[in-house]
């Protein structure tokens, strides 16, 4: 399809503001010699643009999106409409306070909430996705050790089957990255961690359920290792969604804590977003949380910043309007509906993997929560077809591939995870699907190889992307 | 899977053929690019740099994944392949012919095997 610059024809535009009827002036100190080269198209071809360009997409809105670690659940319509609320969308990050105090009030309730849910004791919003908040996450680590003037702590621990983002976030603060290897069930080995410790361990970074998908029982000594080395431990929140008013990250031993709203609490996620990944922690790194905090006194509200603050790590308050999102999410499903939803996470993932594993095989099998890794190395070396290959035969059945190549431990992995939003007939058809696919690779491989054929884009050019990248239009030389 | 004779590898899936006692060419095994996928990007050492036997002194990116390179020999890098870095896809073609480091003054080598006991290494892998 044409780029909207190719759809561009001089002279178009969109009526959205009356004509101009005072004289026109310059800027006082132009930056720009030429004007900039917008497109030009009336709002009728930007409409239509857009919405064919959603049309060669696949959402959670179009169809089943088992998207292993990123828990592609439904957004419920009213958290739109909550964000939606001129008070809450038309708002300026300067305002003054005593006018935003509904807006206050909402990062301190949505604070209030989050933190009993992972047993934290206070949240920034400023971070404005999951590895960003991982990324602040450990600058409070590293403000804590500093603050001690603990300066040999240059270590982070980060088990092999981790998030890539984990071991990226922790060098780009400046530590050092020991990996720590899984034992044969998929969790932290024990004796390797208690190696791996020492008086140089700035701290540990840990999801469970891991990225496997299986909950460690460990955990508690997990974290006792790292605090009697003088280490923190840091949750990464990207799995939160199998235990979510269960099990608190807080009371597994964890002292920093990044949330994703646009996974586990149903924000709009990928390139849909913006995202938003909070981090909450215990009450002795609130005074490094960065930016400005939103805090109640006496009935009304205010910003703070403390003295100890690592500093802003994003403008303003984060993405506010996505916690409007998470809020209304959260006090829509109440005590009750938050684990109901963690439980029937977990029981989504094992009833899709139960109608599987006669056929497919399972890396693991025990302890699994919300989400399934499945091998292919078998159909690989019996048929040919891949775990990519299989991925994109789904595609040609409406369903969005699952994670794939992913935890790195597992060959041929395809990572699953239905989430809480589908129904028993969604996962019944899903898991038909993929055992025609099986089918399909045993008796005819090679239509395997060439899936998808019934999707707006074929199979992308992957080397050629990674190569030779087209990231800007050429404007044709005039 | 290909596995030359005349040459020496490593359990950590990288190849080595010497050309005197002191000198050889380092790249990745057939099994490590077939395990790897398809390469769209190498990171290569600088000439003159010291490569360390058993640590990591460079990696490639795959369509699935960023994997490092662990050195095999302990010496200093005399040649790079300048050729992989436009061309990565060469190290799937030919892993063999495509070297990645010419290594001089080796003063250290990993534990070294021959190609049979490279192929029982990778069969092990395989389960």
């Amino acid at each position: 399809m044409k780029l909207i610059f190719e759809r561009s024809r001089p002279g178009l535009s969109c009526d959205l503001l009356p004509p101009c009827d005072v004289p026109k002036a310059g800027l006082f100190a132009p930056l720009r010699s030429a004007p900039p080269r917008l497109p030009e198209l009336a709002e009728v071809d930007i409409s239509r643009h857009y919405t064919a360009l959603a049309g060669q997409a696949h959402g959670v809105n179009d169809g089943f999106y088992p998207l292993g670690s990123c828990t592609m659940k439904y957004n419920p319509r009213v958290n739109e409409e909550a964000a939606a609320l001129p008070g809450f969308a038309g708002l300026h990050p300067l305002q003054p306070v005593e006018t935003v105090q509904g807006a206050l009030e909402v990062l301190c309730t949505a604070e209030r909430l989050l933190c009993e849910i992972t047993g934290m004791d206070a949240m920034s919003f400023q971070p404005a996705a999951g590895a960003h908040g991982e990324f602040t996450g450990l600058l409070l680590i590293k403000a804590y050790h500093t603050s001690r003037q603990d300066t040999v702590r240059r270590k982070i621990l980060v088990p092999d089957a981790a998030h890539g983002t984990n071991p990226a976030s922790a060098t780009m603060a400046g530590y050092d990255v020991v990996s720590v290897p899984s034992d044969e069930k998929g969790c932290v080995d024990l004796d390797a961690l208690r190696q791996a410790v020492g008086a140089d361990t700035a701290g540990l970074m840990l999801t469970n359920p891991n990225t496997v998908g299986l909950f460690d029982e460990n955990i508690l000594e997990i974290t006792r290792i790292i605090h009697e080395a003088g280490g923190l431990c840091y949750y990464d929140g990207a799995n939160l969604n199998a235990v979510m008013g269960i099990v608190r990250p807080g009371d597994m031993g964890f002292d920093v804590v990044h949330l994703n709203l646009h996974k586990t609490f149903s924000t709009p996620h990928g390139c849909g977003g913006p995202g938003s990944g909070p981090v909450g922690c215990r009450q002795f790194l609130a005074p490094f949380l960065p930016g400005d905090q939103a805090v109640e006194q006496c009935g009304s509200y205010t910003l703070e910043q403390s003295t100890a603050s690592i500093g802003r790590v994003k403008a303003f308050y984060g993405n506010f309007l996505v916690v409007v999102r998470a809020l209304a999410y959260v006090l829509a499903l109440g005590r009750e509906g938050i684990p109901e939803a963690a439980q029937n996470a977990v029981l989504n993932a094992n009833y899709l993997m139960s109608l599987l594993r006669e056929r497919y095989d399972m890396a693991f099998t025990e302890g699994v929560m919300h989400e399934f890794v499945m091998t292919l190395e078998r159909t690989k070396k019996e048929t040919g077809v891949s775990a990519m290959d299989v991925a994109k035969a789904m595609l040609d059945y409406g369903i969005h591939p699952p994670t794939m190549y992913f935890p790195l431990i597992v060959h041929e992995a395809l990572m699953v995870e239905p989430t809480e939003t589908e129904s028993r007939a969604t996962l019944d058809e899903a898991a038909r699907i993929l055992l025609e696919i099986l089918d399909k690779a045993e008796h005819d491989p090679e239509a395997l190889h060439r899936a998808p054929e019934r999707t707006p884009v074929g199979r992308p050019d992957e080397v050629g992307a990674a190569r030779s990248p087209k990231l800007r239009y050429a404007f044709p030389v005039v | 899977m290909n596995t030359p004779a005349g040459l020496k590898y490593s359990k950590s899936h990288e190849w080595v053929q010497f050309l005197d006692d002191s000198t050889a060419f380092v790249g990745i095994t057939d099994y490590a690019q077939d395990a790897l996928g398809d390469l769209v990007f190498i990171n290569l050492p600088e000439v003159g740099d010291t490569v360390v036997s058993g640590e990591v002194f460079t990696d490639v990116e795959s369509v699935k994944a960023v994997s490092d390179v662990y050195c095999p020999v302990t010496g200093e890098v005399a040649e790079i392949n300048e050729e992989l870095l436009d061309n990565p896809a060469l190290i799937n073609e030919d892993p063999y012919g495509a070297w990645f480091v010419k290594v001089t003054g080796i003063s250290d080598t990993e534990e070294l095997l021959d190609a049979d006991a490279y192929e029982a290494v990778c069969a092990e892998e395989e389960g």
